[in-house]
């Protein structure tokens, strides 16, 4: 990568328990260019989320260091914008404003009313939710809750959109319908995403990248796929091309055959 | 599935007719103890004129609990200021937490009664006291429960916070004070109750116009009807204090 937008280098994870140090993580190395798609993918435990927790700068590495367009990840914050596994909107606010108070904390002091409401707007129309605006959480389905969470961290014009198994909790169809709105949106965005998820699919079918982890404990990057498919993607044409077939093959190889999990080994 | 209305209305009636079948029965004999049928009608004579005042130390049972609950909502109400916010910073900074909580557990299980004479001596006059034995008393549940309610607010939301870089007062408002609003009304709840049941005892010591110094009065003219209505009337007060802070807490729970 020429370019390189983010940059993880040599970072090691350690996290204190009662038992002593856990070891999660183990040089990772890592470039991510600039509107590139990557996602991660391995086995659950193998630290996948603690690496997109650290790009988003919720935890701190205990070695070695992260960099967003050239500046040392020190925090969180609102350039990149973080998609929570279990979507995490408030439930006392409604869509709308769950989406207004990301927009307040980014463009809140520059921007008047209007067009922070705009932009609210704007993002819940993208996601296809303008409909349900003034709805409160619990009153909207869980794959319309991801939108909304969605929605919030487009909202906030991110560098880089970090997803956390974004649509792990929902059901098959749900969830390739929000594929392809993500890569529709994504598109039109041009973001820069970092994805956790454990579908193969998901991964091929989204894709720049896929970096596959092995599994913990001291988990590090395994191998690193390209996925050369042309864009936009179909799903449905893409089920039987030889390349899309091929890079799932890969992936799947590694996971199941050279780094299964642990479990199910040892079953 | 909701109960039929024979199933809401008739147990609790029941329940209520056993109660006055025991007092009827255990009556029967006669004895210092009044039956149901007599106090009845004394409470029907006390509750036909509640508000008259004849002089300082005999007015009518509306004035006793008006002053009852004037003294809980001063107490509790100052115990809710002080309160909430200690909850809050206790809930919020780990050094509050591990300074204060040791303090904490070693005053609330404090009887109100031993608090009573720090009031006198403090403030020289009882009805502060009385006040002042509400407060400290009723202050607990309200710090423990916010306390609580904020050490046990989603890591998820807070995360939420950290990458909108939200300041301390929009995370305040918008996050922590929502989320901790279910716990801190249980702890309003229970506080509430805790004053109501401080307050008879506090006022038979202190004296004054109120409903449990009015107990203590009765007891000394012998008057067992007049106490037995106060416990009735003492217990409606409490049900109902308890009724409107559930149907407040109600009001603002919500669905994750």
């Amino acid at each position: 990568m020429s370019q390189a937008f983010i940059r993880v280098q040599r970072t090691d994870m350690l996290f204190p328990t009662r038992q002593g140090w856990f070891h999660a993580l183990r040089d990772i190395d890592l470039d991510i260019a600039q509107g590139e798609f990557v996602t991660l993918i391995g086995h659950s435990g193998c630290g996948k989320s603690t690496l997109l927790n650290l790009i988003a700068g919720l935890i701190t590495p205990t070695g070695g260091a992260l960099l967003c367009d050239g500046r040392e990840i020190a925090g969180p914050g609102p350039d990149r914008a973080v998609v929570f596994q279990n979507h995490s909107l408030l439930p006392w606010l409604t869509c709308f404003d769950n989406v207004l108070l990301a927009v307040e904390s980014v463009f809140g002091g520059r921007e008047p009313r209007s067009r922070l409401m705009a932009r609210t707007e704007e993002a819940l129309q993208l996601v296809g939710m303008g409909h349900a605006m003034a709805k409160r959480p619990h009153e909207i389905s869980g794959g319309m809750k991801q939108r909304v969470g969605i929605a919030r961290a487009l909202a906030m014009a991110p560098k880089v959109l970090l997803m956390d198994e974004p649509f792990g909790a929902l059901d098959a169809l749900t969830r390739a319908h929000l594929q392809d709105e993500l890569l529709k949106i994504v598109a039109a965005t041009r973001s820069t995403v970092v994805m956790v998820t454990h579908d193969v699919d998901e991964a091929v079918l989204l894709s720049d990248r896929i970096v596959m982890m092995t599994n913990g404990p001291a988990a590090t990057i395994g191998e690193i796929l390209p996925v050369a498919l042309p864009r936009p993607r179909d799903r449905v044409a893409l089920a039987e091309d030889p390349a899309y077939v091929h890079a799932r093959k890969a992936v799947i190889d590694f996971l199941y055959t050279r780094h299964r999990h642990a479990e199910a080994t040892s079953a | 599935m909701r109960a039929s209305l024979w199933m809401r209305l008739l147990p609790p009636v029941l329940g209520l007719g056993l109660l006055w079948l025991v007092w009827f029965v255990a009556t029967l004999k006669g004895g210092p103890f009044p039956t149901p049928g007599q106090t009845w009608q004394a409470a029907v004579q006390l509750f036909s004129d509640p508000f008259y005042r004849n002089g300082p130390n005999d007015q009518g049972i509306g004035w006793n609990v008006l002053n009852s609950l004037q003294r809980v909502g001063l107490g509790f109400g100052l115990a809710a200021l002080v309160g909430i916010p200690l909850g809050f910073v206790i809930g919020r900074f780990e050094f509050a937490s591990r300074m204060l909580s040791p303090l904490i557990s070693l005053l609330k299980p404090v009887s109100p009664l031993a608090w009573l004479p720090i009031g006198l001596l403090v403030f020289k006059s009882a009805n502060p006291a009385a006040i002042w034995t509400i407060f400290i008393c009723s202050i607990w549940p309200m710090v423990v429960n916010t306390a609580v309610g904020v050490q046990r607010v989603p890591r998820d939301y807070l995360n939420v916070a950290r990458v909108l870089r939200l300041s301390e007062w929009k995370l305040v408002t918008r996050i922590l004070f929502p989320a901790v609003l279910p716990y801190l009304l249980t702890g309003v709840r229970l506080s509430v109750g805790t004053a109501w049941l401080v307050i008879v005892a506090a006022e038979m010591l202190t004296g004054g116009v109120g409903i449990g110094f009015w107990v203590w009065d009765e007891w000394n003219n012998l008057n067992v009807r007049h106490i037995l209505i106060a416990i009735f009337v003492i217990g409606l007060v409490g049900l109902l204090l308890e009724a409107a802070l559930m149907a407040l807490a109600r009001r603002f729970s919500f669905d994750d």
